[in-house]
């Protein structure tokens, strides 16, 4: 019915040549095509921000986008956060602060602050619970997310 | 680590979750594994003529489609095995609807493709002919049929005791009220999932992506597919939270084990947020006419209570527990001479209902507290003066609540110092200063207010639940369990129980739960028991393990056991760093099957144990708000929040919290935003995050939580309580007093949630 299209994902700086049909989404392409399953899908109307992910260092959200969209294009998913076993400044933070419970928005709330904290790294505190404001978490009541972007933030500012 | 119970230890749980490496519903994958679609109703009620599946099974990629006649041996979704009341039996759910659907959402047909999206192609292409019918879209509606000759009131369930009429007719003042809570639910950031695979070789069939309560979901499994229970498994991976809902056997759990044994495949279904905003279970929307008899000092005298509960379209799993659920405790903190409930359970054409994070509790603890502030209103009192002098004494604990119905279960309280809690509230919130501050930013024309919720809850009902603990020859400790974790730190905080009884470090023991093979019990996840129950489980069987350690210890080391400590998996003798010492894992080896050593000990370092309890606990809380509303837009913004919560005593602080703040923003979200809305034909009108409002980072205060240690429960050995519907119980009742406040008009909320269309109404209201 519809035609394939032979396209090459860039993921965490990894080549993924897949087949897909044009209306197979980057958040289905990248879970179950290129076995990366760290993005969740939680709403795929784009309102819960589960599956954001980085294109070229913009948070995007996946379920929005069509893979043949993204050909081309820097795409960094939670799975490329840490280096070896070093995790990430905010997933030390995350851990230690108590940002998660169940998990699964996670990897969509640390690629969203990973992209705040790198296009703007002096955000203030109002204009980061603004841009947190915009992916859904049901069992934190967020102020834990909040407070450890804020410390990763700041660890980040000051440099190793 | 000597001391790890009771300190905010790391949590286990976090490494995979952090880096991507979960395992959620849908990232569970079998090779040659069919999707499933589910096709739905577009009607909340209408007979269904005909069902055409001819186009759909043309398509390339379909594998099959199933209607109701495909699976004519397959009963309907059954009740849990101790709530199957006869009654209720004939108003259960088809697993695929038998000529009649019943609520937009209402599973009609199921398609299995090779790919998702061509399920749902095929889905699109299946015909159903559909004669709508009347609606009863709400609780209120005159009585329908459900079926021939049964109506659609399912019960009339009474609570009472004492003589309320006499108590009425000698009250110095009587309040009355009619309210309404909305139609809320758990809405959990993971959708539903479920993967059926049957296992020719074993001949055992098992479901993936199961949650919460697997052993009691496994018997209502065995039953309705009539397997051995030898032959079918539930294995639960991560699980993207539950509060409740997620967990339950639905239909489509029994689809895809059903088809999974006939098609010799695997078949994975995973929900899309659409389907879970009609399809999973809902709760919350009663309709309340109550009142309560106070003499002149404000002392209560009677509380009388009748309900008219929003069941939706069918009695799910849980039968009529939330009913139940919202009388038993309806009396709260307070000593009530007489008090006498009547539940009247309805379907309506609407989603099902079941257990929403501490069910019934909320909308109970909202009509209670509104008819404290009421009465305190009436007699010109203090709202908080009236409320602590009714609260149940220190004194008088334990404290029974006993029903007249035999089938009611009475209210054991095992403890509690209610008026500390409330002593510590208002000291922490600063009363003596902030109530007159509010009061002149008032005078000043802010509208500004504070409102309490004060509550019981009940949690750690038994009878039993086990565990099963084995020490590796590495010095790894190995705990099996029947609890379930739904992202709450299950894993961690059992393991710090275990580490703190057998004496070595929580990071090396590794918690297993939900795997209905790897142990034959199990409770579960649910209604606040799992710490309290799995708890005392892994403790007892830590115990267990430690003694037989011991034992082999003082043979091997020469000293008597009580001379011997163990700390971080090595025993010493107490008082001595240097000098004879030896690991877990070196008796382990020991104690191997095969060792020379191992003399007359039974083979292994492990143990089993139960913990039995026909008692339950009782946590209770205060909850605090202190909130401004925008005249203009009706917008309630929330200045402060405070939980104070007497947990008896936290495994992990930190856990708890979490918990608190969590329920406590969900609460909010029900008491301010969240509605599933219904128009008049009963279309849903809440399908989408757009449509149904969840609080987001922009809206929630930074909750304050009080946590007190100041009744453990007597009635087991870890004196815990539990901590899962702490931070919800309370809040639409607080929220509800402060608005009242804020805008100086006593009972103005009669409704949850108050949404800024409500507020406004609110205002406006006030003006006239």
């Amino acid at each position: 019915m519809t035609r394939k299209h032979d396209i090459t994902l860039t993921i965490n700086g990894h080549d993924h040549a897949i087949t897909v049909d044009a209306r197979r989404t980057l958040a289905d392409a990248i879970r179950d095509q290129c076995g990366q399953t760290g993005t969740h899908i939680g709403c795929e109307h784009g309102v819960c921000g589960s599956c954001t992910l980085l294109l070229d260092g913009v948070p995007v959200r996946s379920c929005l986008i069509f893979a043949v969209q993204c050909v081309g294009v820097a795409i960094r998913t939670v799975e490329g956060l840490a280096q070896g076993d070093e995790l990430h400044p905010l997933q030390r933070s995350f851990i230690e602060h108590h940002a998660l419970q169940c998990g699964f928005c996670t990897p969509g709330f640390l690629m969203l602050a990973v992209g705040i904290l790198e296009n703007e790294p002096n955000i203030s505190d109002a204009d980061l619970r603004a841009a947190l404001s915009s992916n859904l978490c049901r069992c934190t009541g967020y102020a834990n997310i909040v407070k450890a972007v804020r410390a990763a933030a700041d660890e980040l500012r000051a440099g190793p | 680590m000597d001391k790890v119970l009771g300190q905010s230890v790391p949590r286990l749980e976090d490494p995979p979750l952090i880096t991507g490496r979960g395992r959620f519903a849908a990232d569970i994958n079998f090779p040659h594994q069919l999707h499933m679609r589910v096709v739905r109703s577009p009607h909340a009620h209408a007979e269904i003529r005909s069902i055409d599946t001819q186009e759909a099974l043309a398509l390339p990629g379909i594998h099959g489609v199933w209607t109701a006649s495909d699976i004519p041996d397959i009963g309907p979704v059954d009740l849990r095995a101790d709530r199957a009341a006869e009654v209720l039996k004939p108003y259960r759910q088809p697993v695929l609807a038998k000529g009649r659907v019943r609520y937009v959402g209402d599973p009609v047909a199921a398609v299995f493709a090779e790919d998702p999206y061509l399920a749902e192609d095929g889905a699109e292409l299946v015909a159903v002919d559909y004669a709508e019918l009347p609606a009863i879209v709400s609780v209120d509606d005159p009585l329908g049929e459900f079926a021939p000759g049964v109506g659609t009131e399912v019960a009339i369930i009474p609570y009472s005791y004492g003589d309320t009429e006499a108590a009425f007719a000698a009250a110095h003042a009587v309040v009355e009220l009619d309210l309404l809570t909305g139609r809320h639910s758990g809405v959990p950031m993971e959708t539903r999932g479920a993967i059926g695979r049957y296992d020719a070789a074993k001949d055992i069939l098992e479901l993936h992506g199961a949650a919460k309560v697997l052993h009691r979901n496994k018997e209502t499994l065995i039953r309705m597919l009539g397997r051995k229970p030898s032959g079918l498994h539930l294995y639960e991976s991560h699980v993207g939270g539950g509060f409740g809902i997620r967990g339950e056997v639905y239909p489509e759990d029994v689809l895809v084990l059903a088809a999974a044994q006939r098609f010799g495949r695997p078949v994975k279904w995973i929900e899309d947020r659409h389907e879970h905003l009609m399809c999973a279970n809902q709760g919350r929307q009663q309709h309340h006419w109550a009142r309560m008899a106070v003499d002149a000092e404000g002392r209560i005298l009677a509380m009388e209570d009748t309900f008219h509960h929003d069941q939706g379209a069918y009695i799910r799993t849980h039968g009529v527990v939330v009913p139940n659920l919202t009388m038993c405790l309806f009396t709260g903190l307070y000593r009530v001479p007489a008090y006498r409930a009547r539940a009247h359970v309805r379907l309506t054409n609407k989603t099902p209902c079941a257990t929403y994070r501490a069910p019934g509790r909320y909308e109970a603890s909202f009509v209670r507290e509104r008819l404290m502030d009421a009465a305190a209103a009436k007699l010109g009192m203090d709202p908080i003066e009236i409320r602590r002098r009714n609260l149940i004494t220190k004194a008088e604990m334990p404290y029974t609540i006993a029903f007249d119905e035999p089938e009611a279960k009475d209210g054991e309280i095992d403890s509690g110092d209610y008026a500390l809690l409330l002593d510590k509230t208002l000291a922490h919130v600063g009363w003596d200063s902030l109530g007159p501050e509010l009061a002149r930013r008032r005078a000043q024309g802010e509208l500004v207010g504070a409102g309490i919720g004060m509550f019981l809850e009940e949690g750690g009902l038994g009878p039993s639940d086990g565990a099963r603990i084995a020490v590796d020859t590495e010095g790894d400790v190995e705990v099996i369990t029947g609890g379930a974790s739904l992202g709450q730190g299950f894993e961690t905080s059992m393991a710090q129980i275990c580490a703190e009884a057998l004496g070595v470090d929580y990071r090396r023991i590794r918690v297993i739960h939900g795997q209905t093979d790897r142990i034959p019990y199990g409770i579960g996840a649910h209604a606040a028991r799992t710490t309290v129950m799995t708890g005392n489980a892994v403790h007892a069987t830590a115990l267990a393990v430690r003694a037989k350690a011991l034992d082999v210890a003082s043979e091997i080391l020469q000293t008597p056991g009580d001379e011997l400590v163990i700390a971080d998996g090595t025993v010493t003798r107490r008082g001595r760093a240097t000098g004879p010492s030896i690991t877990l894992g070196e008796i382990a080896a020991f104690l191997a099957p095969a060792s020379k050593n191992r003399g007359a000990h039974a083979p292994g370092l492990n143990a089993e144990e139960f913990f039995n309890t026909t008692e339950t606990v009782f946590p209770y809380g205060i909850h605090f708000a202190v909130v401004r509303i925008d005249e203009e837009t009706g917008h309630v913004a929330v200045e402060r929040f405070v939980v104070a919560y007497d947990v008896g005593r936290a495994v992990n602080p930190m856990l708890v919290e979490g918990q608190l703040v969590g329920g406590c923003i969900q609460g909010l979200g029900g008491a301010l935003y969240e509605e599933f809305a219904y128009d008049p034909h009963g279309q849903p009108l809440a399908v989408t995050f757009a449509d149904y409002l969840m609080p987001t980072a922009a809206e929630v205060p930074d909750v304050e939580v009080l946590l007190t240690e100041d009744a453990p429960s007597p009635h087991n050995p870890l004196g815990i309580k539990s901590a899962g519907e702490g931070g919800i119980n309370g809040v639409g009742a607080a929220i509800a007093g402060a608005i009242d406040a804020a805008i100086s008009t006593p009972g103005a909320v009669t409704q949850l949630p108050v949404s800024p269309q409500r507020m406004r109404e609110l205002l406006r209201d006030r003006q006239a």
